[in-house]
């Protein structure tokens, strides 16, 4: 369970994020909206650690926590276009958990499998579409094993035609007990798949 | 006549290839290290680092590798730091190059997304795997091209080395131009350098071909 309370970011004395409240039960998918400046994607990357907070707090399972909690797919997915697909996936469990080459490969080709990417592993990124490298993006941040898997702005680099079957993969994962906090400024899309919808506004200059 | 001529003078041809491969060589191996040091420094968030190394390469690109090998040369003596021919050489050259290594290595670690930093910080990667597994080869990849100029000019401004007196290979082609007042040694001169340059485009063809497993 993740406890957001009463959050606020400044950046420069000007306000971005203000009292942002909200609770994401587990196996649940919070969709937080908004428009672009709105400071959507500020929080999320204060959530997943890539920004400090100025005030409130950010609770997961009651207990404060570090980088790698939460994992994230970046809007432009930020593939590694040296490695291939499956070191992508097996880099970080193998130097960071310590996982042997073999558990750490078997588990990235069941990730795979799960996301309709198997066979693709020693393809590299410039050789997938949007769509495949956001597949691999996904594997690789739950191949960390994450409490929470973030999106920024699934659908906005993908073909609109796309969305849907970015929503069938979102609730497909959600089937499997994942967590999920997805930011969009996609109304429709983000009444389609969450459970719980969080409005936020770009707030005027103090 | 003349084939017995460039039998003649071959084996000091040689020699003098030999002295243009020794400075090569060793400029190559230690600027590159030392360029990728400077690179960092450049980059150093500790301000006088960074202004220190700014000022050594504008320095060292800013005046002429001619005028900085006769002033270790010919100049530190005047000041009592005396450097034997072969180590001026080095030193003059090594410094000179590390400083354009560096400027080519800042280029291409700054041209590296943001994001691949984010993607390793979110992955738990430290600053080691994120520099050795991610930064590093992706950066050695964009720099090849530049790096491969460098190394090209590196052969040819090997020749300058002539003017402190060392026996490099053109100093052995001039020698025996005008002992012999013909133009055949400077030609084979021309001749080895062309094979020496080629040899090394060859190898920068080859490790670019390495490198194009991914876009």
């Amino acid at each position: 369970m993740l406890e957001v309370k009463n959050l606020t970011k400044k950046f420069n004395g000007h306000p971005v994020l203000q009292n942002i409240n909200f609770t994401l039960k587990d196996g649940e998918i919070l969709a937080i909206v908004g428009p672009s400046g709105a400071g959507k994607t500020t929080l999320l990357r204060i959530i997943s650690g890539l920004e400090t907070k100025d005030s409130g707090e950010i609770l997961l399972d009651g207990q404060e926590y570090n980088l790698g909690k939460v994992g994230i797919v970046f809007q432009d997915f930020n593939l590694f276009p040296n490695l291939s697909v499956l070191d992508n996936i097996t880099l970080a469990p193998e130097l960071v958990l310590k996982e042997s080459k073999q558990v750490a490969e078997k588990n990235a080709m069941e990730l795979l499998t799960k996301l309709q990417m198997g066979g693709r592993e020693k393809q590299y990124p410039y050789q997938l579409s949007g769509g495949q490298k956001q597949r691999v993006a996904i594997a690789r941040a739950l191949a960390m094993k994450p409490k929470i898997l973030c999106y920024d702005e699934p659908t906005s680099a993908l073909d609109p035609n796309l969305r849907h079957e970015v929503e069938k993969m979102i609730l497909d994962l959600k089937k499997s007990g994942l967590t999920q906090l997805v930011i969009t400024h996609d109304f429709t899309f983000a009444k389609n798949i969450s459970d719980q919808m969080l409005k936020i506004q770009p707030l005027g200059e103090a | 006549m003349t084939l017995k001529y460039i039998e003649e003078i071959l084996p000091s041809l040689i020699n003098g290839t030999w002295m243009t491969i020794k400075i090569f060589f060793w400029t190559l191996c230690l600027a590159l290290p030392i360029g990728i040091i400077a690179s960092l420094g450049e980059m150093s968030h500790i301000k006088i680092v960074k202004w220190l190394v700014k000022f050594y390469v504008l320095i060292m690109r800013g005046t002429p590798l001619l005028l900085q090998l006769i002033f270790v040369f010919y100049g530190l003596p005047i000041i009592g730091v005396v450097f034997p021919r072969y180590q001026a050489a080095l030193f003059t050259f090594v410094l000179n190059y590390a400083a354009y290594f560096a400027e080519i290595f800042r280029g291409g670690m700054q041209s590296i997304d943001k994001g691949q930093f984010e993607a390793a910080q979110v992955l738990r990667l430290d600053r080691w795997q994120t520099m050795t597994k991610i930064v590093i080869p992706q950066v050695i990849k964009i720099v090849l091209p530049s790096i491969g100029n460098e190394v090209i000019n590196l052969v040819k401004d090997s020749s300058l080395v002539y003017v402190i007196g060392l026996g490099d290979l053109l100093r052995a082609g001039n020698v025996a131009m005008a002992r012999d007042v013909t133009l055949v040694p400077l030609v084979l001169v021309a001749i080895i350098y062309l094979i020496l340059i080629s040899a090394c485009s060859f190898a920068q063809k080859k490790l670019e071909e390495y490198f194009s497993y991914y876009e």
